[in-house]
């Protein structure tokens, strides 16, 4: 069946690619970075899980010892061909792929749909685009080469950060957090129940970078024997408007890494938090508009 | 409570501004230690979640495409694009972009838009190029309110549609404490805050469009 095997080999070979482009160049660390990440993509399941940990290690020694360079900048020609629809390949293709495949489930697992769908939409552009560009045959790869090194270390940000909130997992960070909030409710009090779930909803996303780590938690500590069980407010209402508070701490902290540092290293920003600072504005009132919301639906 | 002493090592990492993928380490090693794991076991654990979140990571393979159209002038033609609409502001754009990311991310059609994608190769530029007609000169602040905006856009839109992993999250956790609710009656209650971080970022957008008339005054 077809899924994230796929998926893996494509992104591998890509990395293996930018490995063998940037050795070419001359940027070793670059290019042992990428050698690496090819490395995770085509053999992570065959090493085991302390080879994955050695991996990361080697990884993020690559990333920290200075010596991975910027990438060069390139000036564009003038506009020529169908940029414009060439550069809706991708979204057309994961759109009308994902609802095809699944239709398809025996071929394709249909859990991965839309990554499949996405990843043959990178195989279709950039095949059609080699050929209405008239590009060189390594074009392609080298411009991508190019943005990877942009975006640099802040690459495996965001996968290092989930491997962190599985060790918070193991280690009962979760209980810890939510027995501190759950202590901190003042009695018979439905708005501060309200706060306080909103709140460490929010909060909790902002330590963890992910309000589905939060949302267990919450929930355990305030959300169902407080405020579903004790007030009675109904389980659907407060559990999807918990989720939403969560989300407007996600909009709050580098740990959300794949949200909000990597579009900032991508756009070529010089301050690594100003996507977080363009979103605060938006976030604090939604937060509050959240607690207000659960408030309301409880009383 | 001494297993938060990763979180403060978190914390600390990020405030002092060390180079967060150290941080990160430093703190899942510190929080193994103080939960009392042998550190191998750790590293064990850090190195499986890592081989099972790859699908993180895959999304950079858009790039030779996106990097290859940019090499034959992708931004110029977005931004020619916005010269050729008069009436067009920044406001006007972002906000557009914010209802169709909300609207196709409630359809369950998250891959379709996004930082590297969408915002980079278009939104971005065609959002600094209305800005500087307007008289805004640096993009900076520009581009990255392009990028706030599709991740708004996102978060408060995928949650209407029943099968994205938050509502089958909320639903398996609700199922453990007994309590049944249909993924219909979860994402209904996403409709209020969709609506209400359209009004928000809405507004925001079309302050900023009056900031910079009154500017250009």
């Amino acid at each position: 069946m077809i899924g994230l095997n796929l998926v893996y080999a494509v992104a591998g070979l890509f990395f293996a690619a930018c490995a063998l482009l940037g050795a070419a160049d001359r940027r070793w660390a670059n290019a042992l970075f990428h050698a690496l990440l090819a490395l995770s993509f085509f053999a992570g399941d065959a090493i085991g899980d302390l080879g994955n940990g050695v991996l990361v290690l080697a990884l993020v020694a690559t990333a920290t010892s200075g010596r991975m360079r910027r990438g060069e900048p390139e000036t564009a020609s003038e506009p020529r061909g169908p940029l414009l629809a060439l550069a809706l390949v991708i979204p057309a293709a994961a759109l009308g792929g994902t609802l095809l495949f699944k239709r398809l489930p025996t071929l394709i697992d249909s859990q991965q749909a839309t990554l499949v769908a996405l990843t043959l939409g990178v195989l279709v552009a950039l095949a059609l685009g080699h050929w209405r560009l008239r590009a060189p045959p390594l074009a392609g790869v080298r411009a991508g080469r190019r943005l990877l090194d942009e975006i640099g270390w802040a690459a495996i940000m965001p996968q290092l950060l989930a491997s962190l909130g599985a060790v918070f997992a193991l280690a009962g960070v979760g209980d810890v957090v939510g027995g501190l909030v759950g202590g901190a409710i003042p009695a018979e009090s439905v708005l501060g129940a309200a706060i306080a779930y909103g709140l460490g909803m929010a909060l909790f996303t902002i330590v963890m970078g992910n309000a589905f780590a939060a949302f267990p938690v919450m929930a355990a500590a305030v959300g169902m024997p407080l405020l579903v069980r004790h007030y009675g407010g109904d389980p659907a209402a407060v559990a999807a408007i918990g989720m939403l508070a969560g989300f407007c701490g996600t909009l709050l902290t580098p740990m959300a890494a794949n949200f909000n540092i990597v579009p900032a290293a991508l756009l070529e920003l010089r301050d690594r938090y100003g996507v977080i600072r363009a979103q605060a504005a938006t976030a604090l009132p939604l937060l509050l508009f959240n607690v207000l919301l659960l408030w309301w639906v409880i009383r | 409570m001494l297993v938060l002493a990763g979180v403060a090592v978190i914390a600390l990492g990020f405030l002092l501004r060390f180079n967060p993928l150290l941080v990160i380490v430093v703190a899942a090693a510190v929080t193994g230690l103080a939960a009392g794991l042998d550190p191998l076991a750790v590293l064990a654990k850090f190195g499986h979640a890592f081989n099972q979140s790859r699908y993180v990571t895959a999304i950079y393979m858009v790039l030779p495409v996106i990097g290859l159209l940019e090499r034959a002038g992708l931004q110029q033609r977005a931004r020619a694009l916005v010269g050729g609409l008069r009436g067009l502001t920044v406001g006007r754009l972002l906000a557009g972009y914010l209802l169709f990311r909300q609207l196709s991310a409630a359809l369950g059609l998250n891959a379709v838009a996004g930082p590297a994608q969408t915002v980079r190769p278009l939104v971005a530029p065609m959002a600094e190029a209305a800005a500087a007609r307007q008289g805004e000169a640096d993009g900076e602040p520009i581009r990255a309110l392009a990028a706030a905006t599709d991740n708004i856009g996102l978060f408060f839109g995928e949650d209407i549609f029943i099968a994205i992993g938050s509502i089958l999250l909320m639903r398996g956790v609700l199922e453990g404490y007994g309590v049944h609710v249909e993924p219909f009656q979860l994402s209904v209650w996403a409709i209020p805050t969709a609506l209400a971080a359209l009004l928000v970022h809405g507004a925001r957008l079309w302050w900023l469009d009056r900031r910079l008339k009154r500017r250009a005054r």
